[in-house]
């Protein structure tokens, strides 16, 4: 069993903590340093599968931009993959903030949605 | 000349004048007329589109526009009057406001309080002393990030970042993904003036280089920027000489601070607090000019967009007091940033009740104790296992401790745990 | 084939005077401009001072156009709508020998016909300025210094001259010069231009078109001068421009209001290679910093907006060069300072150099002298302002909110002769972007009315023409990681 340590710096808030992960055998077994839980599981799945929110813009149709993320973390490898998915999207107005501009972006389970409004 | 007489008139429609707009009305106040000189409301978060905004306010996580779009969407339902398109041109110290927009020319607004929520603007290159030509290509973080965010053009390809703060470090990112290179961030300070959250999602998962104690010492090109030399400094932020280090790029990105935009305050003849740059507040964030209040990064430059509708909130509420003229006995005690402490807002209260104190360290330090001090006696103090110049800090004043103070000044210092 | 009566080469004050005063004169005339827009040399980066006329030697021709064009300076400023105030400019000194030093400006001054000069001491002056340093032991005053905006005259004096029916050519490099049967030929490698008379007015590059001719007797040494420019808030630091006496020190630098309510502190003066290198350097600032305290105290450099060099094209006899080495061909070379003050008396006498090579001259009745650049929106009262947004109503929607430079202005001047192509281009004619914030916040509006009114795309505006584009891609399609 190998037993290695690592650091990691929380960003699930502005806090930032500090946190120190215990993994046996890459398995995250103990987090210190986060003050509050989202921080421990922000860490475990750091060290197994790290996920990231996408937040990008769209041209809409007639040629507007439209502001857009993911409504879900998704795996951050495939984040440059999903920007080219988001770059082809070109949806008409009107789009209202919250409406889902593309299903399951990816096989991720998670939408790209639009986070303003065009009327 | 057109006037229009209101109770409160609420320069700039970005986060803090919604949010002063709202507390306001929630007061009471029905006769407010926001001022905004872009074409929608939600001042600069409408081109962060990034997430991280609100959690704080709302316990979840949103992007600028979303987080303005929740003020925005009360502001409307709620009918509170705003103008868009709309320039403050000036404050008189009688409370009249000019300002002008296509549609009304020029108009006088007579109000019995206002609220300044007119922001801030970034350190343009030109103040730097960069030495070499200007060539095209040399944007200020901001400015970059409106041709993206919201017109869809990309400034450039190779990238430079000048200063770590928040918006520069934002940028790495956002130019990364859409398919620039960001060569390296460098920051003159030892250490970063931007969260660790964002060196970590927006530098570290993209293997972009922060160089602490460096700068950008000169611009290559004539006519569109070809390169720069950066270089290291010493502890005096002088560049060391014989550490010159050549990068290619097309493009230098400046996140080198904010300035609060306090042209309307100065000529209104307000005293402005010589290290924030915005004007000196007490606990309502009322001006040195009777009815004029201020809030948001116009007041202070703040970390947290939540930060800034709090304190909106506050300037809000007490406008609507102050319209009301609902007054509690005074008290006047001053604030004064002692040791390790660069300033203090508000910096005077005149009234004995919860007071929340921010402010902001000097240096970044680990172990300490933030304590309040009359003369030699301690009144108070909590511990901090770090500080840092780039994250503000808070301080909680109770009614009792302030009723005890009236007449002194109190001062906030940093001590070493020990 | 066009053959025009004169063709100008070089588009700063010089020429544009040149342009303007030929044109009044009936003649044909053809502008050749190797930059984008006017104005981009020494007439784009210098103090803007009017001088007064005290610091040429006496007979110099130099001395004579510094106080004939200083003369004419508020009156042509007035037709063109150009910023000028006389200001009044003060010498400090500060011992005995610069003492001795301003007596004899003085009464080198007064030989060069200079009015209003009074010797002064260090008390008297500094109760005129009190921001001067209290090692200041004495001072000359002269009431008729003024300061000007330079581009703006340069512009305003080549839109007179363009609407008078003179023709600009940017991004015209005259690279080879013929003489053919009489007439001039101007090539740039592409296309010729062809003219009767040549008036070479090329500033740094003036010796290199004089070898285009033969003619190897000018050399031309650019000579950097860099300068810092502070926040309008610190008007009224000083009123008038406060020069240092010359002596063992140099010439020192300057600390002048400007037109525009900014303070300028400058400039170094370092010779050097280089004809069009306008890089600042480090040491320049700092020596700009150090020199400018010795004569202004408290001078609050921490609302410095911007920093930026010039180069003088220092002639190598001391004196302008304005002459004709070969017939029907005018050189005015060497136009270092006092060359803005003179400009406009420089032109008379170009005229006159062309008559002698046999120019028929005469004044053109039609002549329209006025220029009517877009009025400065935060320059007007409340009233005209409501007026003028009833008329137009985009001159309610400000743009640049540092200088308050409304849509209105920037629309109008982006119809006006000489057009602005670019961004620096508009900047130098409408202030937008030249104000605390640097463009920061306006940017983004301004090419979106550039590209609109100019009709072209936006990613294809550039900052200063040629290849200085603003934009290099639409998002998602750029691709980093060559360099």
């Amino acid at each position: 069993m190998e037993k290695t340590t690592r650091a990691l710096t929380c960003i699930v808030c502005p806090r930032g903590c500090q946190m120190q992960v215990t993994l046996e055998d890459g398995v995250p077994v103990s987090v210190c340093g986060n003050i509050c839980p989202r921080g421990k599981t922000y860490a475990e799945a750091e060290c197994t599968h790290p996920v990231r929110t996408l937040t990008s813009t769209i041209r809409l149709q007639d040629g507007r931009i439209l502001p857009v993320k993911t409504n879900g973390a998704i795996p951050k490898h495939l984040l440059f993959d999903a920007m080219d998915i988001v770059g082809g999207l070109h949806p008409a107005a009107p789009v209202a903030l919250g409406q889902v501009i593309l299903q399951n972006l990816l096989d991720t389970g998670v939408d790209v949605v639009a986070t303003a409004d065009a009327e | 000349m057109k006037t229009v007489t209101t109770d409160l008139v609420v320069i700039g429609g970005g986060p803090a004048g919604m949010s002063a707009a709202l507390a306001a009305y929630d007061q009471g106040i029905r006769d407010i007329l926001i001022l905004e000189r872009d074409n929608a409301l939600g001042g600069i978060l409408r081109q962060c589109i990034h997430n991280g905004f609100g959690l704080h306010r709302f316990g979840e996580e949103l992007t600028g526009p979303e987080y303005a779009a929740r003020d925005a969407i009360r502001v409307k339902e709620l009918s509170i009057p705003y103008m868009t398109d709309t320039m403050a041109l000036s404050l008189s110290p009688d409370l009249e406001v000019r300002a002008t927009s296509q549609t009304n020319g020029i108009f006088k607004i007579k109000a019995k309080a206002v609220i300044l929520a007119m922001g801030c603007r970034e350190r343009p290159a030109g103040a730097l002393g960069i030495a070499g030509n200007r060539p095209a290509g040399v944007y200020s973080a901001g400015t970059a990030q409106k041709f993206v965010n919201m017109k869809g053009y990309m400034p450039g390809r190779d990238v430079v970042i000048l200063g770590s703060g928040d918006i520069g470090l934002i940028m790495a990112r956002r130019m990364t993904l859409e398919g620039a290179k960001v060569h390296a961030v460098c920051e003159l300070m030892p250490y970063s003036g931007g969260l660790a959250r964002n060196i970590e999602q927006c530098l570290n998962d993209f293997d972009i280089p922060l160089l602490l104690s460096h700068t950008v010492t000169r611009l290559h090109g004539k006519k569109r920027l070809e390169g720069v030399t950066i270089q290291k400094v010493d502890e005096n932020r002088r560049p060391i000489s014989g550490s010159e280090q050549y990068i290619p790029c097309d493009t230098l990105l400046l996140s080198c601070g904010l300035i609060p935009e306090n042209e309307l305050t100065t000529e209104a003849g307000i005293a402005l607090d010589r290290v924030t740059s915005g004007a000196i507040v007490d606990q309502d964030r009322m001006t040195s000019l009777s009815g004029v209040f201020a809030c948001g990064n116009v007041l202070q430059v703040h970390d947290l967009v939540d930060f800034v509708s709090e304190e909106a909130a506050i300037a809000g509420k007490a406008a609507a007091n102050f319209i009301k003229n609902q007054k509690t006995p005074p008290i006047s005690v001053s604030l004064n940033a002692g040791d390790g402490v660069r300033y203090t807002v508000p910096q005077i209260v005149t009234e004995a009740k919860d007071v929340t104190v921010y402010f902001r360290v000097t240096d970044v330090q680990k172990d300490v104790r933030i304590a309040l001090y009359d003369g030699d006696t301690c009144l108070l103090s909590k511990k901090k296992i770090s500080v840092a110049p780039g994250e503000m800090e808070t301080l909680s004043l109770s009614p009792e401790v302030l009723k005890e103070a009236n007449g002194k000044t109190l001062t906030i210092k940093i001590e070493r745990k020990d | 084939m066009m053959i025009y009566d004169v063709a100008i080469i070089g588009a700063g004050v010089v020429g544009a005077m040149v342009a303007r005063e030929l044109t009044r004169q009936g003649q044909s005339v053809i502008l050749l401009e190797k930059a984008s827009d006017v104005a981009t040399g020494a007439s784009r980066a210098n103090s803007g001072i009017v001088h007064a006329g005290f610091d040429a030697k006496e007979n110099s021709l130099k001395a004579k156009f510094n106080v004939a064009g200083a003369n004419m300076m508020a009156s042509l400023c007035r037709e063109m709508g150009v910023a000028y105030v006389q200001n009044g400019s003060l010498v400090v000194g500060f011992d005995q020998e610069d003492q001795q030093t301003l007596e004899g400006l003085l009464k080198r001054g007064v030989e060069n016909g200079v009015t209003g000069l009074a010797l002064l001491s260090g008390d008297e002056v500094r109760a005129l300025e009190p921001s001067l340093s209290e090692d200041v032991t004495c001072a000359l005053l002269a009431p008729t210094g003024g300061i000007v905006c330079p581009y703006e005259l340069t512009i305003a004096a080549v839109g007179v001259a363009m609407y008078n029916g003179a023709e600009l050519k940017t991004n015209f490099a005259v690279s080879s010069i013929t003489e053919e049967g009489g007439v001039w030929h101007l090539s740039n490698g592409e296309e010729t231009v062809c003219a009767t008379y040549v008036v070479n007015c090329a500033g740094t590059h003036s010796d290199d078109i004089a070898r285009m001719i033969g003619d190897d007797r000018i050399t031309i040494t650019p000579r950097r001068g860099e300068y810092i420019l502070l926040d309008r808030a610190c008007e009224g630091l000083v009123s008038r421009t406060i020069f240092m006496a010359p002596g063992k020190m140099g010439k020192g630098v300057l600390v002048s209001p400007t037109c525009h309510g900014n303070i300028i502190v400058g400039p170094t003066a370092v010779n050097m290679e280089e004809k069009d290198n306008t890089s600042t350097t480090a040491e320049g600032l700092a020596e700009v910093r150090r020199l400018a305290q010795k004569s202004v105290k408290d001078i609050p450099f921490g609302r410095g907006i911007t920093i930026f060099c010039g180069i003088r094209a220092v002639g190598n006899t001391g004196d302008f060069i304005i002459e004709c080495p070969r017939p029907r061909f005018v050189h005015c070379a060497g136009i270092e300072s006092p060359g803005l003050s003179a400009s406009p008396a420089i032109a008379l006498y170009v005229a006159q150099l062309l008559q002698k090579e046999g120019a028929v001259l005469s004044i053109r009745a039609d002549f329209d002298p006025h220029y009517t650049p877009a009025v400065h929106f935060r320059h007007l009262s409340d009233e005209e302002k409501n007026d003028i947004i009833a008329r137009d109503p985009r001159y309610g929607r400000v743009i640049c909110r540092c200088e308050t430079v409304t849509e209105g202005e920037i629309v109008q001047t982006l119809h006006q002769l000489p057009i602005p192509r670019d961004l620096d281009a508009l900047k130098r004619r409408t202030r937008c972007g030249m104000g605390r914030c640097q463009g920061g916040f306006c940017t983004p509006y301004v090419t979106e009315i550039m590209a609109r009114e100019l009709g072209v795309d936006e990613l294809s505006l550039t900052k200063s023409g040629g290849d200085s584009p603003l934009l290099l891609a639409a998002t998602k399609t750029a691709k980093g990681g060559t360099k």
